[in-house]
């Protein structure tokens, strides 16, 4: 008797969080795929939004993804290399851990308000693309750091000295051994860490400049989908207009799991290597 | 020579993330500063009334508004999440479970922007229809805070779920344990620890949380007397007036950023301390 | 004599791990080194071509000498250029057989083709591998069985021309019929490397070397021609150890 109560529990909370999770994204994609149309995603804002498409905001998210990448994967990936590769000082690979785990959690309004003062006013690097990128690379870059870490610490000893008893370098080994069979640990950690960046909009509120002209160049300023929705939204200048942001948000996010996890797993059938991460 | 080279520059990349930390933290706090010598640390951290205009600067109400939403937006989502994770791993045949990683993938991929949004456009309604009001409520704030750790909950529950050896489930099977009581005394013990840091890190984000929670929150700086109040939690305080503030205003948004941070650290020692003591 | 070891001590984390080590492998034979877990026959192969300076908290002193000269006045990755090495679990790297080959001779620098595909071609034929990988040389390598995945190891090991192979218990982790080619297959490479060859087995021991040292707590308590310590021991722990008593 008790033992069923338990199950039905389960079974019921297993199925309300589905059911939440469908009604939203039906709800948001029932209302917003009307929206969508030629001219929505590839039309240069109007009236603040309440008119034309939402090409600027396409634009600057995707300068800004490109460019957060660009800054934060050589740098996660490069730290975690050094830690497990090279550093022999135990002190500081904890050190180094702990302060990633704290720089991981920090609120993104913090990371904003650094960005806004340090990178905007203090060294004068002005609203733009550029200064929001910045800003997304330090909050990327700690969890691109942890999941790397642990996917590099799991590679089997054994495999490195071999390479290493063939007379190889530990460079020639990180290249040709270590980052082959890591790849798939550490894209997943890349992804994680980027849809966030692209999802972020309290962080880019006061360094991007929010403006809606379509930018240029990276030191333009510009507005990410996320915050125009923000906008739209909460200033309840079109929900119409935001319907539809969002449905391009969730579609693009859905894009970007889907791809990179048919990738990993291709690849990882290719090396039939699976190092957990 | 070249491996040398490459060493050192590795090193140095390392060292850097070190500097970022403390110049975030030197930063902010030397900010800060200027707030808490004015108005006084107690004013800040115990004053009821935040009126930049008039010069109060107490954000009491914000710390609550922040400690609530949480709070209620955990005791929605953990025994939501748990059970999810559990149903997942433990009674839904093999091709839905690897239906299941991507899509909870996504769902922790979209941004919260989006759920603050749902929130605004049905959530609040029903709120107001059900209880009157506004309908910008701590309720529904919890409920889109809850809807948005859901995800992380999940997907950590489910690997500590996993992490449980298999002889452990096996041997509690093979005693005559049922499916049920094999969960509840070897499954949810072994996988408590990490389930528990998995919380905390939702937590973490949770009271980080800043925009969403701003569209659904109502956002009056007082301090909540029910559920159905309005509320300000500490990062919606910034967000709202980093944009217009200047001089010791703008020094006490630094100052709530420094509780914010004070907060999250808190919450990292305390997950630490956990796994060290009872972690492997 | 090939390699030559003198009064060689290891200490890792200030703990005794080697203790005034001596011995001499021969030129063109197989040398066995047997002893219970935790006697230190791996840490000493691994000494050979300096793998444990990788450890921290490892330190030595004494001498290892290879055609007369100190190996750490060899850089190491010219030591272990000449000394190879194959492991207990066959480690080969996630890339095709042909790359796991190439492998040691593209880290080296060499670009020829010509020259790799002769050189991989040979060194599969005399690990007794290439009639039954000759038609799938760019297929992944982790397709191997596990006996076919350590021939493939001594394979990789040799294209690089080593002049000694140090083997860390090759044959532990495969079936008895592996572990018949293997330790064919090492009797024949003797003809033209030095084998150093730690194992659990003493049958192998028996059935393979022409030299075995017996190693004890960090000591080598007895070393020799195989036949002498397995049939006429001169101490009594190696009779008792061979003899079935203990480890």
């Amino acid at each position: 008797m008790k033992e069923k109560f338990i199950k039905v529990l389960i079974f019921t909370s297993g199925f309300i969080t589905i059911l939440l999770f469908v009604v939203i994204i039906a709800y948001i994609l029932i209302n917003g795929i009307p929206v969508i149309s030629f001219e929505f995603l590839f039309a240069n804002t109007l009236n603040s939004g309440r008119e034309g498409g939402i090409l600027p905001m396409i634009l600057s998210s995707i300068y800004i993804l490109i460019l957060t990448a660009i800054f934060s994967i050589p740098i996660g990936v490069g730290i975690a290399i050094y830690m497990t590769q090279y550093c022999k000082n135990i002190l500081l690979i904890k050190f180094i851990r702990f302060i990633s785990r704290c720089l991981a959690s920090i609120p993104s309004i913090i990371y904003g308000l650094f960005g806004f003062t340090f990178i905007v006013l203090f060294l004068r690097l002005g609203w733009s693309i550029f200064s929001a990128s910045l800003v997304l690379s330090l909050m990327a870059i700690p969890t691109i750091f942890q999941v790397s870490e642990v996917t590099l610490n799991n590679i089997p000893l054994n495999l490195i000295e071999s390479s290493l008893g063939l007379g190889a370098t530990r460079l020639q080994t990180i290249i040709s051994v270590i980052i082959p069979i890591a790849i798939p640990g550490i894209t997943t950690g890349i992804i994680l860490a980027l849809t966030r960046a692209f999802s972020e909009a309290a962080a880019v509120m006061y360094v991007v400049g929010s403006t809606f002209q379509i930018p240029l160049s990276i030191f333009d300023t510009g507005r990410p989908l996320p915050l125009h929705l923000y906008i739209l939204a909460s200033e309840g200048i079109s929900f119409e207009n935001a319907y539809g942001t969002a449905t391009v948000l969730i579609f693009i996010v859905l894009f970007i799991t889907i791809s990179t996890n048919y990738f990993v797993n291709r690849y990882q059938r290719r090396i039939k290597y699976e190092i957990k991460s | 020579m070249n491996e040398a080279i490459v060493e050192k520059g590795l090193f140095l990349l390392s060292i850097f993330s070190i500097l970022i930390f403390l110049l975030i933290i030197i930063f902010i706090i030397l900010e800060s500063f200027p707030a808490f010598q004015h108005i006084g640390i107690s004013n800040i951290l115990f004053g009821i009334n935040w009126a930049p205009d008039n010069g109060f600067y107490g954000i009491l109400p914000m710390i609550l508004g922040s400690i609530i939403v949480t709070v209620f937006a955990l005791l929605i989502a953990i025994p939501l999440s748990i059970g999810c994770a559990i149903y997942i791993e433990e009674f839904s045949q093999n091709h839905i479970k690897t239906l299941f990683k991507p899509i909870i993938q996504t769902l922790a991929g979209i941004p919260s922007i989006v759920y603050g949004f749902f929130g605004l456009m049905v959530l609040v309604p029903i709120s107001r229809d059900f209880f009157g009001g506004s309908g910008f409520t701590i309720l529904v704030a919890s409920m889109v805070l809850a809807i948005m750790i859901l995800p992380t909950i999940i997907s950590l529950s489910q690997d500590a779920i996993n992490s449980v050896p298999s002889e452990y489930v096996e041997s509690s099977l093979a005693l005559g344990s049922t499916h049920i009581q094999t969960i509840k005394n070897i499954i949810l013990p072994k996988a408590s620890l990490k389930i528990t840091t998995a919380i905390i890190l939702a937590m973490g984000r949770a009271i980080g949380e800043t925009l969403a929670i701003i569209m659904v929150a109502g956002n009056v700086a007082e301090i909540p007397t029910s559920i159905l109040s309005p509320v300000r939690t500490l990062t919606s305080n910034i967000a709202l007036e980093m944009g217009y503030a200047i001089d010791i205003h703008y020094n006490s948004l630094f100052a709530t950023a420094v509780v914010l941070f004070s907060i999250i650290m808190v919450l990292m020692i305390i997950s630490n301390v956990i796994e060290h003591k009872w972690g492997c | 004599m090939k390699l030559k070891v003198k009064n060689f001590n290891v200490k890792i984390n200030n703990k005794d791990i080697l203790n005034n080590i001596n011995i001499n492998f021969k030129k063109n034979s197989i040398h066995a080194l047997i002893g219970p877990s935790g006697c230190g026959k791996s840490t000493f192969l691994k000494s050979i071509n300096r793998m444990n300076d990788l450890i921290d908290k490892f330190t030595f002193d004494g001498n290892i000498f290879l055609d007369d000269k100190n190996i750490y006045d060899i850089d190491e990755v010219s030591l272990r250029k000449k000394v190879g090495m194959v492991f207990q679990k066959a480690t080969p790297f996630p890339k095709s057989i042909f790359e796991n080959v190439a492998y040691g001779l593209r880290i080296h620098g060499i670009k020829d083709k010509k020259f790799i595909n002769k050189k991989v071609k040979e060194s599969l034929k005399a690990s007794a591998l290439w009639d039954e990988v000759k038609d799938k040389l760019n297929s992944s390598a982790l397709n191997l069985s596990g006996g076919q995945q350590q021939r493939l190891c001594i394979a990789r090991t040799i294209a690089v021309n080593p002049d000694v192979i140090l083997m860390d218990e090759p044959c532990s982790a495969l079936d008895p019929i592996s572990t018949f080619k293997i330790e064919d297959l090492i009797q024949k490479l003797k003809r033209k490397y030095t084998i150093v060859l730690v194992t659990h087995n003493m049958q192998q021991a028996k059935r393979v070397s022409d030299f075995t040292s017996f190693f004890l707590n960090g000591h080598v308590i007895e070393s020799g021609k195989t036949n002498q310590i397995f049939l006429n021991p001169k101490k009594e722990k190696t009779e008792s150890y061979i003899s079935g008593r203990f480890g």
